[in-house]
């Protein structure tokens, strides 16, 4: 090794502290990039892999029924490449000692054969034996719910016929990768399942003998989607076609989508303040590191070491620490990113995972924290190599200092000397003092961050199911039927209240643009459900018109008063135009209401009703639910208060780490920060502030000179770290929105003042550290060295 | 002995350095400091001369520009015939890196490094040196290679620093008081080391001093005054470093 570069080691031996804590900046953001981009790509990987292998389709249909011959048609629509017809059905599941009401989808299986598209990948057991009528394969998330394994029975209520049925194998499916309750807002595993069933036996309990109500297809290469779709339209118009559509409405599909839209969030916006950070920080310490040199380079380049050698030198040095910073980050990205992605694959049900850091992850990652890191030093290093030597040997004149702009105001007498001191030094470099203010603001936002969607989440429920949604069960019939079944319900022992509704298939038309979706026909005056204005206040569902969620009228680019087409997928299917009446506020989902009155108006159905609403007595509940499990006609019975703490019960482990994760990542940030800023402060004023020491002040006195400035810095960044994290969260908030949710941007008093805490006390940590260097300050030798 | 000087400073083609009209003006703002005001005079090889002034009489912004630490502002100064007025930084470097020695006041030893590494680093960028403990032996450092400078005392880590100069057998060494922050017994001790490299390697040594007895131990002594020279004195007779007190 050249003794120059054996000088590189020692200087870094020499500020270690200050190397390892700006590495550990680094390395949060390399492990950060790294833990998102890889668990990003290693579920894309997942996916496409599984997708392939198990053909999941490209257009799914639902449809009332039609005969099996009307499959010939469908596979004449050009650009269509195979097609599968199945037969699909919601039922009830009875499970032993599970009083809860359960729900599941229950999709047919050839009975010859491997299904064409949509095929399953076997956990355990087997597929379902050609024309058995008692057999069925569970979903593996349904299955570990309940520890269901083959063998097991289970009761299912097709078409209000209960049924016992053998479980013969546990099954993973490209469609169900994220499996969602049909309208519900989080998974809920044990009680909602997927399953498959022979399609004989399947057929024979929904009266679909030699018949479809469900299709899905792949294209051939080159077709156009919307055109397929609209002609699959055409044919299943017939048929009770409830509107094709393509995999970026696949609910499962769309889920997995926005999570990687978020991750990709996450790897543009965390990396990019970590590394802002870094190299922030080696700026400040490799100008003070060339300062505390400047001497030891005009010898070098006295006795003939160039501008190249010296700058080559400084950057030598930061390269150390970037390198050691990029490993930590690589080995802590890939163990996060390998963590996240188990953490995924509990809420998406892939059947294998293919975790990989790819190499140039890596590369790409260490690039550039290199890049952001030597950019930072660069000024710093071209300084040291640019400093003409004669000039170097002298030492450095003294720093000027002036009044304040708060002292020439007049407060100057109201502070102390030592108050004086900090102000002034504060004003000597406004640009660094500023930059540390910031350093310490983004440790403030980043802990914001990490607790943003939690609050958001809260509130989201709150509003949802506290102002909105209050019932506590849905019960929902297999087909419309006469109001009368209200009263029947309502009489249930413990039943307080009961309110009608009617959910019927639509396509929402303004101008070229179109949204498939169910609108909710609903009592007027209702309790159990109620609309929100902007402000969260409920507001009167007007007799005519339809209501739209404002997302849903933004998607559509409709206003008030515009006239909408509504074309109706079910029964006669007619068309009409209806006002939009008002836009109202909701989070979760889009939705479109009307007076159940004017939308059976519209079907020419008098009374008809889809299902009911029900607020029930808790403790009567388990009896309602086993009454309601023995009536036919009921298709199922959700119980959302539940599913949503069922919900926080799955995720509050993983919360927990993120929190914890996000509270490490901003004290590293906070610590960095504070600890480097207090450290050069001490060197570029051990002398000065050992004089003090020398002419009588005690160590108390000087700790404040020196960690004063650094507590009003970190106290400025408090509010600043306000703003920017409040900023960052709606950054955050935009981005995630879509018509499956949208995030509110609200943020605790809690979280602001859990940020505030972290950063401030992992500042008083590192001011703490450098008092105790303080308090031994040797005031001869500090006074003896020739600065 | 003298004559042997005298002749090797009569010969022009020994010439060293030379300068013409050398003028150096810093810009401190709004005062200019007018450090050499025309400098006219010659370096020869194998030479020991010592520079002699008060402070502020502009020696130490000489020797800087005659080691290529510094330009002029006006006036031309020569290496061996070469031209340093106008050599770019690059040039500069080069010739620093090949032919000049430099020893300071405060020694400027690196801190983070031993006596045998101080004397490395510059030895591995120069052409011919000799080897770090070689350098070190001759300044009589030969059993403290491995040293840090902060356990080396005052009049060591100046023989270091010494030992580091004339390691790379440097054609010119550039002195700036290197006895200054030593007592006079230590001083002494460093200026036999100059002396004996002076004289057993013939390399042309100037020495920068504000102390007149220092001066008998030279061939010439040029006295600096105000940025001009205000006399050359020729030492018939140049004392040994050991002859010298103060």
């Amino acid at each position: 090794m050249k003794t120059i570069d054996r000088k590189i080691l020692r200087d870094l031996l020499g500020m270690k502290g200050q190397a390892v804590a700006i590495a550990l900046v680094i390395a949060s953001g390399v492990s950060t990039f790294i833990m998102s981009v890889s668990t990003m790509q290693s579920l894309r990987l997942t996916q496409a892999a599984f997708y392939r292998d198990y053909r999941f389709a490209d257009v799914f249909a639902s449809l009332k029924r039609a005969p099996e011959r009307v499959r010939r048609r469908i596979l004449d629509i050009p650009g269509v490449d195979v097609v599968q017809t199945r037969v699909a059905a919601s039922v009830n599941i009875d499970i032993r000692g599970f009083p809860d009401p359960v729900t599941g989808d229950v999709f047919s299986l050839p009975d010859t054969g491997e299904p064409p598209l949509n095929r399953l990948y076997l956990r355990q057991g087997r597929l379902v034996e050609p024309f058995r009528d008692n057999e069925v394969v569970i979903g593996e998330a349904f299955a570990e719910a309940h520890g269901f394994k083959p063998g097991d029975e289970l009761g299912i209520i097709i078409n209000g016929r209960r049924k016992t049925f053998t479980v013969v194998g546990v099954a993973l499916s490209p469609e169900h990768i994220y499996q969602m309750p049909p309208g519900a807002m989080f998974p809920d595993f044990k009680r909602y399942g997927v399953m498959w069933m022979g399609r004989a036996a399947l057929s024979t309990a929904c009266d679909m003998k030699g018949a479809f109500n469900d299709v899905a297809l792949t294209l051939s290469a080159g077709a156009d989607i919307n055109d397929v779709i609209e002609r699959l339209d055409e044919v299943l118009g017939p048929y009770g076609g409830l509107g094709a559509y393509g995999r970026k409405d696949q609910l499962s599909h769309r889920y997995l989508s926005e999570e990687f839209k978020q991750l990709e969030r996450m790897a543009a916006i965390f990396p990019v303040i970590f590394l802002g950070v870094a190299a922030f920080l080696l700026n400040v310490v490799v100008s003070r590191l060339v300062s505390i040199q400047r001497e030891e380079i005009a010898v070098l380049k006295a006795f003939g070491y160039g501008n190249f050698d010296i700058g080559m030198h400084f950057v030598k040095l930061v390269f150390l620490i970037i390198l050691l910073g990029v490993s930590i980050g690589i080995a802590g990205g890939y163990w996060l990113g390998r963590y996240l992605s188990t953490v995924y694959m509990e809420f998406y049900r892939f059947p294998f995972l293919k975790y990989e850091l790819r190499p140039v992850v890596a590369v790409v990652a260490a690039l550039v924290s290199g890049g952001a890191a030597i950019l930072g030093t660069l000024h710093s290093v071209r300084r040291a190599a640019m400093l003409p030597p004669a000039r170097a040997m002298r030492p450095e004149p003294p720093v000027s200092y002036r009044e304040t702009l708060a002292e020439r105001l007049g407060l100057k007498r109201i502070l102390s000397q030592p108050g004086r001191m900090i102000i002034r030094h504060i004003g000597r470099r406004p640009v660094k003092s500023l930059l540390t203010v910031t350093g310490m603001a983004f440790a403030v936002a980043i802990m914001m961050v990490g607790s943003f969607q939690e609050d958001a989440l809260d509130y989201m429920v709150d509003v949802q199911f506290g102002l909105s949604q209050r019932e506590d069960i849905a019960v929902t019939f297999v087909g419309p039927v006469p109001k009368k079944a209200l009263y029947e319900l309502r009489g249930l022992g413990g039943v307080r209240h009961g309110e009608i509704f009617r959910t019927v298939y639509a396509r929402l038309r303004f101008r070229n643009r179109s949204y498939r979706i169910a609108v909710q026909g609903l009592e007027p005056g209702g309790d159990l459900r109620r609309l929100l204005d902007a402000d969260l206040k409920p507001v009167e569902l007007p007799p005519s018109g339809i209501v739209l969620t404002d997302y849903l009228g933004e998607m559509l680019g409709v206003r008030e008063g515009d006239m909408l087409t509504v074309e109706v997928l079910e029964g006669g299917r007619p068309v009409v135009d209806v006002p939009v009446a008002a836009l109202v506020s909701q989070f979760i989902g889009v939705s479109a209401y009307m007076d159940i009155s004017a939308l059976n108006r519209i079907m020419h159905e008098g009374n008809a009703i889809s299902g009911v609403y029900l607020s029930a007595d808790p403790v009567y509940q388990p009896r309602i639910f086993a009454r309601l499990k023995r009536m036919p006609r009921i298709a199922g019975t959700e119980v959302r208060e539940k599913a949503i703490r069922n919900f926080y019960d799955t995720m509050a482990e993983t919360v927990l780490i993120f929190t914890f994760i996000n509270t490490l990542l901003a004290g590293i940030i906070a610590f960095g920060v504070v600890y480097n800023s207090a450290r050069i402060a001490l060197s570029e004023r051990g002398r000065e502030l050992a004089s003090l020491r020398v002419l009588g002040f005690t160590k108390g006195e000087i700790s404040y000179i020196l960690l004063g400035e650094l507590g009003v810095l970190a106290l400025a960044a408090v509010p600043a770290g306000f703003l920017i994290g409040r900023g960052m969260c709606a950054y955050i908030a935009e981005g995630l929105k879509t018509d499956l949710y949208r995030v509110p941007l609200i943020l605790d008093m809690n979280t602001y003042a859990f940020a505030a805490t972290v950063v401030l006390v992992s500042a008083c940590i590192s001011g703490l550290i450098v008092r105790y260097k303080l308090d031994r300050l040797d005031l001869i030798a500090v006074l003896k060295t020739r600065e | 002995m003298t004559g042997v000087a005298v002749n090797r400073t009569m010969s022009p083609d020994r010439t060293v350095f030379q300068t013409r009209g050398l003028a150096k003006i810093y810009d401190m703002g709004e005062v200019k400091v007018h450090a050499l005001r025309g400098v006219d005079m010659e370096i020869y090889a194998g030479e020991l001369v010592v520079l002699l002034g008060p402070s502020g009489s502009g020696k130490s912004t000489l020797l800087n520009i005659l080691g290529g630490l510094d330009t002029a502002t006006k006036g031309q100064v020569t290496y061996r015939g070469q031209d340093l007025t106008g050599a770019t930084d690059r040039e500069l470097t080069h010739y620093r890196r090949f032919y000049v020695g430099f020893v300071f006041q405060f020694y400027n030893l690196i801190p983070s490094l031993t006596a045998r590494e101080n004397v490395a680093v510059v030895t591995e960028i120069a052409g011919d040196p000799m080897k770090p403990e070689e350098a070190l032996r001759i300044v009589g450092l030969g059993n403290r290679l491995d040293h840090f400078p902060a356990q080396l005392s005052g009049g060591e880590q100046q023989r270091v620093a010494i030992a580091r100069a004339i390691a790379k057998k440097p054609a010119v060494l550039l002195c700036d008081e290197p006895t200054g922050a030593l007592d006079s017994a230590t001083g002494i001790v460093v200026l036999e080391v100059l002396e004996k490299i002076n004289r057993e390697l013939g390399t042309a040594t100037v020495l920068i001093t504000h102390n007149a007895d220092i001066a008998g131990m030279a061939d010439r002594v040029i006295y600096l005054n105000d940025g001009l020279i205000s006399r050359v004195r020729v030492n018939e007779h140049r004392k040994s470093a050991r002859e010298l007190h103060w």
